[in-house]
C-alpha cells in the first residue's frame, strides 16, 4: 500500500478515456461502479467539453456481485451500441471490475456486435494514467492501422500527429502550431491522431511519409509500432521552446532531405528579442524549480536556462517511464533530479530550495501558492484555468511566446520590485500590498500559513539556532518575495559558523557570504 | 453492522411507510453519481480533529482529489491508501500494510484524535476486514487516538451516504447517557456557522442543552439514550437514524430545515417535543422567518413559474423539489433521487404538486431524454452533465453545491434560492 495525499496521475481507465474522448466514432464500455462516474467531470468540468465522454459505465452494485454482473455488461455494450451506433467500441474494466474478473473482452465478443472491439487490459493496481492513455492507443492503432500499398503519392510529404488526447496541456492549441510550422516547411498533415480522428481515420495513418511524436508519453509505444510494422519513421523531438523548435524543424528537414534553412535563419518568435531586452535582465539567475510530466519539465529546464536566463535549481518528473531523460538533463543542468509521484515530497523539496518561481503542475502550483513562491503551470495535471479561451500553444515559435508571457508575470516585474525595495516602508507599499498582479491572493498578504509540515522546516535547521527580535525586525524589512529565502540562507550560514543566537549582524554577514 | 446488512434492513424497513402521493419511476441504467468516498470532502473540514484513511485504488485517489477540486487549501486530512498489485497477490500482507501507512499518518498528523478507515469497492470485493483493523489499531495507539471504519464504496453507498455510514459508525463512540431529562442532538453534519445560528435559536427558545452530531472534535460526541430526541438535518440519514433509534433516542420527524418554512416546520418539530410555548416559540422564530421571506421574494420574480428539473445526486432532491415549488413557486417536473428514503421525505413528497413524476436510482441515458424533451427552464444536476446541457441550451444548476456550501436555516434561504437563480438570470442575460 502507498499512501497518498494527491496523485498526478488518475488510473490506467482514464487514460483511456482521455483517448476515447478525444476521438469520434468510438465508445468505451467501462465495467465500473457508480462512483466512477466522476471521471467525466474531468472532461465537461476542467476541459469544459460541451459533450459527454462517450463512456457507458455498467455501474454495478454490491447486489449484483456474484450474481449478473456479466449479464449487466452484456445489456449495457449492447445498450450503448444501439444508442451511439459507435464506428468501433472500446471495452475494460476500472479497478474494481478488475478484481470480480468478468472478463469484457471476452463478453463483447459473445455479442457479435457489427462493429470492431477493441478489448483494454489495464492493470489498474499496477499502471497509471499516461500508460492508460498510451496503451489504447497503441491498441487502436495496432487494430486499425494497415500499410500503404505501393508508392507515396505525389505531392507534398506527409506525416502524422500523434499523441494529443482530451484534457491534454495545451493539445488543441499545439495540434494547430505544429500544423502551421509543419505547413510552412512544405508538409501535409495526414492523421492527427487521437485528438479528433476517427477509427477510420487510424487506417489512413499508413498513407504518410513519417510520424510526428507530440507527446512521447502517449505515443511513444504506437510510434515504434508504426515503425517496425509500417516502416514510417519518426520524429522526436517535442518542439517546446526556441531551441527544441530549431532542433525540431532541423530533424524534419535532415529526415525528409528538405531545405529548411530559409525558416531556421528567420525568426517569427518575439520570445529572443523579448528576453535579449534590457527589461529583462532582472529575469538573470532567477531560481527556478520545475516539475511535471517528464516531457515538459525537461523542454521547461532547457527554455528557463538557455531562453530565459535563469538558475534551475531542480528538475522532476512524475512519471518514472522517463526517469533516465530527466536524470540526464539534470546532470545537464547541475542539479538534483527528482522523480517521484509523491506530492509530499515534491513540497519539501521546494520548501527546501525556497525557489524564486516554481515551474510545475496544478499541484505545484498549490504548493507554491501556499509557500507564497510565484509559479505558472507548465504540464498536466492541470486545472480549469490552465485551458484557457484563447490560443495560446505551448509548441513551435508562439508557444515560446505564450511561455514568456506567463512565465514573466507571475515575477514581480522588474521595475516593481525596484520600487518594492525602494518603499517598504511607506504604509501603502509594505509586504501587505503585495505586487499588484499575483493573481488570486495578490493585496491580501498571504503569509504562508503553516500548512508546510513542521518537519519539513525543521529538517535542515536545529532548532537550537534562535532569532533576536531585532534581527526579527530586520527581516521583516526584507521584501516579502525574497524574505523566505534570506531566512534560509541566514540560518544556514549560522549553522555552519556555529552561531545559536542570530542577529542582525548575522543576517548581513550571511548576505555578504552568500552575495560571493 | 456493515453498511451492507444496513441497506438490507432498510429495503425491509421501507415499505412499512405511508403510501405516497406520486408513484415511483424505477429504471435501471447507467448511475451517474458519486460515490459515498465523496462525503469526506465536507466531513474532514467539520470533524477537525478527525483524519480519512481510504483504503483503496487510485480511483479512489483521483475520485476525492477530482470532487474536493478547488476546495481544498490547506494541508487536508484525508489521504488513500493505495492497493498495490503486491497487496492483492498475496506478497504483502494488507494488514500489515495497513498499519505501516496508519503510523505514516500518525506520525505526520500527531494532532490526530479521531482516525476513519473509509472502505472502498475494492477493500470491500477482496473482503479486508476494516473493522478487525480498527480495533486493532484503536488498541495499539488509544486511548488518545479512536480508530473507526465504515464503507464509502460505490458498490455500496451513493455520495451523502458515505455520511450516513461515518455518522453511523460514529454513534458508537457516544457516551452512555447521564442526563435524566430530555436534550436534543441536531444530527448531519452542518457548516459551523449554520450550527451557531440554530444553536441561538435553541437556546432563545429555552432548550436545556442542544448538541450537534457530528461534533466539531471529536471528544464532543454528544450522549445518546432514551433521553435523546434527535432531529435530522439532512434527508440522507436512514442508517444513522435507525441506530440511534437502537440507542433508545427519539426521532423527531419533520420537514428539512430549508427555506422559511422548511426551518420553521423543523424548528417547530423540536419546539413541540420540549413543550415550548406557542407565543415563546413565535417570538423566537418570527424575525428570522421573516428575514428570509425578504430574501425569497426577491429570487421568487426570477424563478415563479419556471419548471426544475431534478437529476438524483444527493437525496436533497424531494426537499429542495419541496422548497422550490413551495417557497419560490417553480414548477418540478422530475424529481429524481438516487434513493428514496419513503419514512425521511413523506412530509417533503406530501407537499409536491400532482403530476410530479418522482424517480428512484437512474437509467441516465433515459433520465436525460426525458429531460431534454421536457426543456426544462433549471436542470439540476451532477458536474459530469451540467455543461454537456447548458450546450445543448439548458440552464443548469449543479447539485454539488447544495452538500458544499450553507443552504440551511432562515439565514441561508436567500442564498438557497440565489443559487437556483443565478443560472436562470445569467440565461436571460447572456447575449452571445
Ligand atoms: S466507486 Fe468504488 S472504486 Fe470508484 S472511487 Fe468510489 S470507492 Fe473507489
Ligand atoms: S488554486 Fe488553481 S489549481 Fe488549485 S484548485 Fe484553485 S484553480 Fe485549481
Amino acid at each position: 500500500m502507498k499512501l497518498a495525499v494527491w496523485t498526478y496521475e488518475g488510473p490506467p481507465h482514464v487514460g483511456a478515456m482521455r483517448v476515447a474522448t478525444a476521438m469520434k466514432g468510438v465508445h468505451y464500455l467501462l465495467h465500473a461502479p457508480q462512483g466512477d462516474t466522476y471521471a467525466d467531470l474531468l472532461f465537461t468540468m476542467i476541459e469544459r467539453r460541451g459533450e459527454r465522454p462517450p463512456v457507458t459505465y455498467t455501474t454495478f452494485q454490491a447486489r449484483d456481485l456474484g450474481g449478473d454482473t456479466a449479464d449487466l455488461f452484456k445489456d449495457a455494450a449492447r445498450g450503448a451500441y444501439e444508442r451511439f451506433l459507435p464506428q468501433a467500441m472500446l471495452v475494460g474494466a476500472s479497478c474494481t471490475a478488475e478484481l470480480i474478473q468478468d472478463d469484457p473482452g471476452g463478453l463483447a465478443k459473445t455479442l457479435g456486435l457489427p462493429i470492431p472491439v477493441v478489448p483494454l487490459e489495464l492493470p489498474s493496481y499496477q499502471k497509471k494514467e499516461n500508460w492508460g492513455a498510451s496503451e489504447t492507443f497503441f491498441q487502436l492503432v495496432k487494430r486499425f492501422a494497415v500499410k500503404r500499398e505501393g508508392p507515396a503519392q505525389g505531392g507534398a510529404p506527409r506525416c502524422n500527429l500523434l499523441g494529443p488526447t482530451a484534457l491534454g496541456f495545451r493539445h488543441r492549441d499545439d495540434v494547430l502550431e505544429v500544423t502551421r510550422l509543419l505547413g510552412q516547411l512544405g508538409f501535409e498533415v495526414n492523421v492527427t491522431a487521437p485528438l479528433n480522428a476517427t477509427p477510420a481515420d487510424l487506417a489512413r495513418l499508413g498513407d504518410a511519409d513519417f510520424n510526428v511524436v507530440l507527446y512521447p508519453e502517449i505515443a511513444e509505444t504506437a510510434a515504434t509500432w508504426l515503425e517496425k510494422n509500417l516502416g514510417q519513421p519518426a520524429i522526436r523531438t517535442p518542439p517546446i521552446g526556441i531551441g527544441a523548435t530549431r532542433d525540431f524543424i532541423a530533424a524534419v528537414a535532415a529526415l525528409t532531405g528538405r531545405d529548411a534553412s530559409a525558416l531556421l535563419h528567420s525568426m517569427p518568435s518575439n520570445q529572443p528579442w523579448w528576453s535579449r531586452s534590457v527589461d529583462s535582465t532582472y529575469l538573470t539567475g532567477k531560481r527556478v524549480f520545475v516539475f511535471g510530466d517528464a516531457t515538459h519539465a525537461i523542454a521547461a529546464a532547457r527554455i528557463a536556462r538557455e531562453e530565459m536566463g535563469f538558475e534551475v535549481v531542480g528538475l522532476g518528473a512524475y512519471n518514472r517511464e522517463f526517469a533516465r531523460e530527466v536524470r540526464a538533463a539534470a546532470e545537464h543542468y547541475g542539479c538534483p533530479a527528482l522523480i517521484t509521484d509523491d506530492y509530499l515530497e515534491v513540497e519539501r523539496t521546494i520548501a527546501d530550495l525556497q525557489p524564486e518561481l516554481v515551474l510545475g503542475t496544478q499541484m505545484e502550483r498549490h504548493i507554491a501558492k501556499r509557500l507564497n513562491i510565484a509559479c505558472a503551470v507548465i504540464s498536466a495535471p492541470a486545472h480549469v484555468q490552465d485551458f484557457p479561451a484563447r490560443y495560446s500553444p505551448q509548441m513551435g515559435f508562439e508557444g515560446a511566446n505564450v511561455m514568456f508571457d506567463t512565465w514573466v508575470h507571475p515575477l514581480v516585474m522588474g521595475l516593481e520590485e525596484h520600487l518594492l525595495a525602494m518603499f517598504r516602508d511607506d504604509f501603502e507599499f509594505n509586504d501587505h500590498a503585495g505586487p499588484s498582479h499575483l493573481g488570486h491572493g495578490g493585496g491580501k498578504a498571504v503569509e504562508p500559513t503553516v500548512a508546510v509540515p513542521p518537519q519539513a522546516v525543521t529538517e535542515t535547521v536545529p532548532a537550537t539556532i534562535s532569532w533576536t527580535s531585532d534581527a526579527e525586525a530586520e527581516l521583516i524589512k526584507i521584501p516579502f518575495f525574497v524574505r523566505g529565502k534570506a531566512r534560509r540562507n541566514t540560518e544556514i550560514f549560522a549553522e555552519r559558523n556555529g552561531i545559536f543566537r542570530i542577529d542582525v549582524e548575522t543576517i548581513y554577514d550571511a548576505r555578504s557570504h552568500f552575495a560571493r | 453492522m456493515t453498511v451492507l446488512n444496513l441497506l438490507a434492513r432498510r429495503a425491509e424497513t421501507a415499505p412499512a411507510a405511508r403510501p405516497l402521493p406520486t408513484e415511483v419511476l424505477r429504471q435501471r441504467g447507467q448511475r451517474e453519481v458519486f460515490c459515498g468516498l465523496t462525503g469526506i470532502v465536507w466531513l474532514h473540514r467539520k470533524i477537525q480533529d478527525a483524519f480519512f484513511l481510504v483504503v483503496g485504488s487510485r480511483t479512489c485517489a483521483h475520485l476525492i482529489q477530482s470532487a474536493a477540486g478547488v476546495m481544498v487549501f490547506a494541508e487536508p486530512r484525508f489521504a488513500t491508501a493505495i492497493m498495490e498489485e503486491r497487496d492483492l497477490a498475496g506478497m504483502a500482507d494488507p494488514n500489515e500494510e495497513l498499519d505501516r501507512v496508519v503510523a505514516q499518518v500518525l506520525e505526520r498528523r500527531p494532532d490526530i484524535r479521531l482516525l476513519f478507515l473509509v472502505g472502498s469497492c475494492p477493500s470491500e470485493v477482496i473482503k479486508l476486514d476494516l473493522s478487525r483493523a480498527a480495533a486493532r489499531l484503536s488498541a495499539r495507539h488509544g486511548p488518545d487516538l479512536r480508530v473507526l471504519n465504515y464503507s464509502g464504496s460505490g458498490i455500496e453507498t451513493t455520495f451523502t451516504e458515505g455520511e450516513d455510514a461515518c455518522l453511523t459508525a460514529m454513534v458508537d463512540l457516544a457516551p452512555v447517557e447521564t442526563a435524566t431529562a430530555p436534550h436534543l442532538v441536531v444530527v448531519g453534519s452542518l457548516p459551523d456557522i449554520v450550527e451557531d445560528q440554530f444553536r441561538r435559536l435553541f437556546s432563545a427558545m429555552g432548550l436545556p442543552r442542544v448538541d450537534f452530531f457530528p461534533p466539531r472534535r471529536a471528544a464532543d460526541i454528544p450522549e445518546i439514550g432514551p433521553q435523546t430526541r434527535f432531529l435530522l438535518a439532512q434527508p440522507f440519514l436512514g442508517a444513522t437514524s435507525q441506530k440511534l433509534e437502537d440507542r433508545g433516542a427519539q426521532p423527531l420527524r419533520a420537514p428539512f430545515p430549508f427555506g422559511a418554512e422548511g426551518t420553521t416546520a423543523w424548528l417547530q418539530a423540536a419546539a413541540d417535543a420540549f413543550k415550548i410555548s406557542p407565543a415563546v416559540f413565535n417570538s423566537v422564530v418570527a424575525p428570522g422567518r421573516e428575514r428570509a421571506k425578504r430574501a425569497l421574494a426577491r429570487h421568487r420574480e426570477t424563478l415563479q413559474g419556471k419548471s426544475v428539473f431534478l437529476f438524483p445526486d444527493s437525496q436533497l432532491e424531494p426537499s429542495m423539489a419541496r422548497f422550490l415549488y413551495e417557497e419560490l413557486d417553480m414548477r418540478p417536473i422530475e424529481v429524481g433521487t438516487p434513493y428514496l428514503n419513503k419514512e425521511l421525505v413523506s412530509c417533503e413528497i406530501s407537499r409536491l404538486p400532482s403530476g410530479v413524476v418522482l424517480s428512484e436510482g437512474q437509467d441516465v441515458d433515459r433520465q436525460l431524454d426525458r429531460c431534454r424533451a421536457a426543456k426544462p427552464d433549471l436542470t439540476i444536476c451532477g458536474l459530469g452533465l451540467a455543461n454537456p446541457l447548458e450546450r445543448e441550451g439548458l440552464a443548469t444548476k449543479w447539485s454539488i453545491e447544495l452538500v458544499f456550501s450553507p443552504v440551511h436555516g432562515f439565514d441561508q434561504a436567500g442564498d438557497l434560492a440565489g443559487l437556483f437563480a443565478r443560472p436562470v438570470t445569467r440565461h436571460a442575460m447572456l447575449g452571445v
